[in-house]
């Protein structure tokens, strides 16, 4: 007897509903489980969770605080994918574009009129994060270099360059020491809505628009769906396959970039520790539970940036360690990342067919390499 | 430079390259048969808060060496699951047992100390200096190379081991054959799925066993963060390796080494900043996977096994 996958005639739609709410119900399972473990009510542990994440308008604000990075890194990362570009230096790209930011917010402020200095940096940010990227893009679009360890290794060389800076040239002559730039001028602040929620939130709608458009009403966004699923079809229709993957990375990196820039900008308001601290790597999560989906892009980072909030203030009320956020994430994308298999496949249990004699070896078929 | 000063960065080289071993000859068998696992990061953090939690309770360094073995082959399991039966993205998947291995390992790192308390800080049983007699005699390169813990003499057995077995033995022979071309492999009734579970579990469980020796041996103790991204290192060396477990002593020798010189180049007080030192392993790999992807166009493929990070089902031709 064996179990095998049958290929459904037509998506389930059905199962497409059900396999994020199980997730969910599991990922909740599972954490209450540790919760239990570590002697705390699972439902009151929750409870302060959901309250702290969205509680109250000043909740609410936090979490958008992190949603926005989520938001904006997880649009560029799905513009990656859709053409099966495995960008994993969204965080490196975003540290450069907070870098770049920092450099105009500090020392530009002198030489440009003030209301342009935030606009420059905005700029600058985004062109340095969408060259963060073009490296790897051009080293895969012209030599074939595999992007995910070239990506990779970007973002170490981006965190250590930024770390390097606010701990050194940069530093804040007046910080007592503390590692850190000087805060940036009046003038290089992205305004706040409310709280510490900032206008990188409307960055993130408007991209998010403009890239749902282009996705789906553009020559470009069709070239850029039908490379990501089948690359030789792509090829026999004359797109210009390498020229693809550099704009689209360009475009991926600038929107990185922009994350970094509102990080500096519109939060910190100088350049410290803190900038990069995983939302790159969080944002892959982001863009693979959207199904690369902008729309979908911006509420499931609003709702990952709510586990995470709900994390840190499970730690500040109740001593819980903030990791829980993390743990719940994982837990909450295994079953999802499994469960998608069902909505295009049926499990079938196989009885074994009696063995005939002789029955004619198989053919084995040769795989021609592309 | 002088001899003392040579034997002390080797000495540290081997210390701080340790672990990288483990890891990436772990992660180059999980490769070699077709599976690209990226949770390499979060398999480390968990073998070793398990190690030091179970070193920390029982005493018993035994003990400990072994959960983590388990441990980061029981995580490994998860991502094996995920992307040989459920066929799940590779990448995907590996990444978010990246990310919930980092979560689960901080969360636990917070929770089995004495009573629930934080196991940051504490300390515990660890592995140490185990000179070999005569041999730790040795001029200039003895007392680097022959008087360290146990853990890393285990890299000097592995190390052979592993390249032996895979390009040796009928069993690697397999490895390779389920990693090159799975139906082929299939055809000639090798159980692809089974092999494929069996080296991401064996990679998950050197992977646990490098997180252990930062516990019990590098850093004696938990720390948050403790691997510091050696995991993606560790990731990024297999291919520096070309997926050979010889040349990964290369690569785990560059980055160990870069470590220590950095060490003793801080003690001396030089004006070369430390970041940029840094960033040197990692501009490496990128100049070494350029050079070797360029290589291979000429020479067609080298190394990378032929299937991997593809999921392979039986009945569909693609």
């Amino acid at each position: 007897m064996r179990i095998v996958f049958e290929k459904r005639k037509h998506v389930s739609r059905a199962v497409r509903v059900m396999v994020p709410v199980l997730s969910l119900v599991f990922a909740l399972v599972f954490g209450a489980v540790l919760l239990l473990m570590s002697g705390v009510d699972p439902f009151v542990a929750y409870a302060a969770m959901m309250d702290g994440a969205f509680g109250d308008i000043h909740s609410v604000s936090e979490t958008m605080v992190k949603a926005i990075p989520l938001m904006l890194t997880g649009l560029g990362v799905a513009i990656a994918f859709r053409m099966v570009f495995w960008n994993i230096g969204a965080e490196g790209q975003l540290a450069m574009g907070g870098l770049v930011a920092t450099g105009v917010s500090l020392y530009a402020s002198d030489l440009l009129p003030s209301w342009s200095v935030l606009p420059a940096a905005i700029v600058l940010g985004m062109v340095a994060g969408a060259v963060w990227a073009a490296i790897p893009a051009l080293l895969r679009a012209y030599l074939q270099v595999n992007e995910t360890i070239t990506t990779l290794m970007m973002n170490y060389i981006a965190i250590l360059l930024v770390s390097h800076m606010y701990h050194g040239p940069w530093r804040d002559p007046g910080g007592y020491g503390f590692p850190g730039t000087a805060k940036f001028p009046e003038m290089a602040w992205l305004p706040r809505i409310y709280g510490r929620a900032h206008a990188g939130l409307f960055f993130a709608v408007i991209a998010a628009a403009i890239l749902w458009f282009v996705l789906q009403r553009t020559k470009w966004g069709f070239e850029l769906r039908i490379t990501g699923q089948n690359p030789k079809a792509a090829r026999y229709i004359g797109i210009n396959i390498p020229r693809l993957i550099v704009t689209a990375m360009l475009l991926s990196g600038a929107l990185c970039g922009l994350a970094g820039v509102c990080e500096v900008t519109g939060v910190m308001r100088r350049l410290q520790q803190g900038l990069t601290v995983g939302y790159g790597y969080t944002a892959i999560i982001v863009a693979w539970m959207s199904q690369l989906n902008p729309w979908g892009v911006l509420l499931v980072a609003f709702l990952l940036a709510g586990l995470l909030v709900g994390g840190d203030q499970i730690q500040m009320a109740m001593g819980l360690p903030a990791a829980m956020g993390l743990v719940l994430q994982g837990a909450l994308l295994f079953p999802m990342l499994g469960g998608s298999l069902f909505a295009e496949y049926r499990l079938r249990i196989v009885r074994p067919e009696p063995q005939t004699a002789g029955s004619p070896p198989q053919p084995i078929a040769k795989e021609s390499e592309s | 430079m002088n001899l003392s000063l040579f034997t002390s960065i080797l000495s540290i080289t081997i210390r701080a390259g340790t672990s990288l071993l483990y890891a990436t000859i772990g992660e180059i068998y999980t490769e070699r048969a077709g599976i690209l696992n990226l949770g390499v990061e979060g398999m480390m953090m968990v073998g070793a808060v398990s190690a030091f939690a179970v070193a920390y309770h029982t005493d018993s360094l035994v003990l400990a060496v072994i959960v983590a073995l388990l441990a980061g082959a029981l995580l490994a399991s998860v991502h094996a699951f995920l992307s040989i039966s459920l066929r799940a993205n590779q990448v995907v998947s590996g990444l978010t047992l990246t990310l919930f291995g980092t979560g689960l390992a901080s969360f636990l790192g917070q929770r089995l100390g004495p009573g629930g308390t934080r196991l940051v800080g504490l300390v515990g049983p660890s592995l140490g200096r185990f000179p070999i007699p005569l041999l730790s005699d040795l001029p200039i390169v003895g007392s680097a190379l022959f008087n360290q813990d146990l853990l890393s003499y285990g890299v000097y057995a592995i190390v052979p081991l592993a390249w032996w077995y895979l390009y040796k033995t009928r069993p690697g022979l397999y490895m390779r054959s389920v990693g090159e071309n799975p139906q082929t492999a299939d055809a000639m009734g090798i159980r692809v799925g089974a092999v494929r579970y069996l080296y991401t579990a064996v990679g998950g469980a050197l992977a646990g066993l490098g997180g252990a020796h930062l516990s019990l041996a590098y850093t004696k103790g938990w720390t948050e963060n403790i691997t510091g991204g050696r995991g993606w290192i560790a990731v990024a060396l297999v291919i520096f390796a070309m997926w050979d477990p010889l040349r990964a002593v290369i690569g785990a020798a560059l980055f160990g080494g870069i470590n220590a010189v950095q060490f003793r180049m801080q003690a001396a007080g030089t004006t070369i900043p430390a970041a940029l030192l840094n960033m040197l392993p990692y501009i490496a790999t990128i100049v070494v996977l350029v050079v070797i992807t360029w290589w291979e166009t000429l020479r067609k493929r080298i190394g990378a096994p032929g299937a991997l990070g593809l999921p392979y089902a039986r009945e569909e031709k693609g």
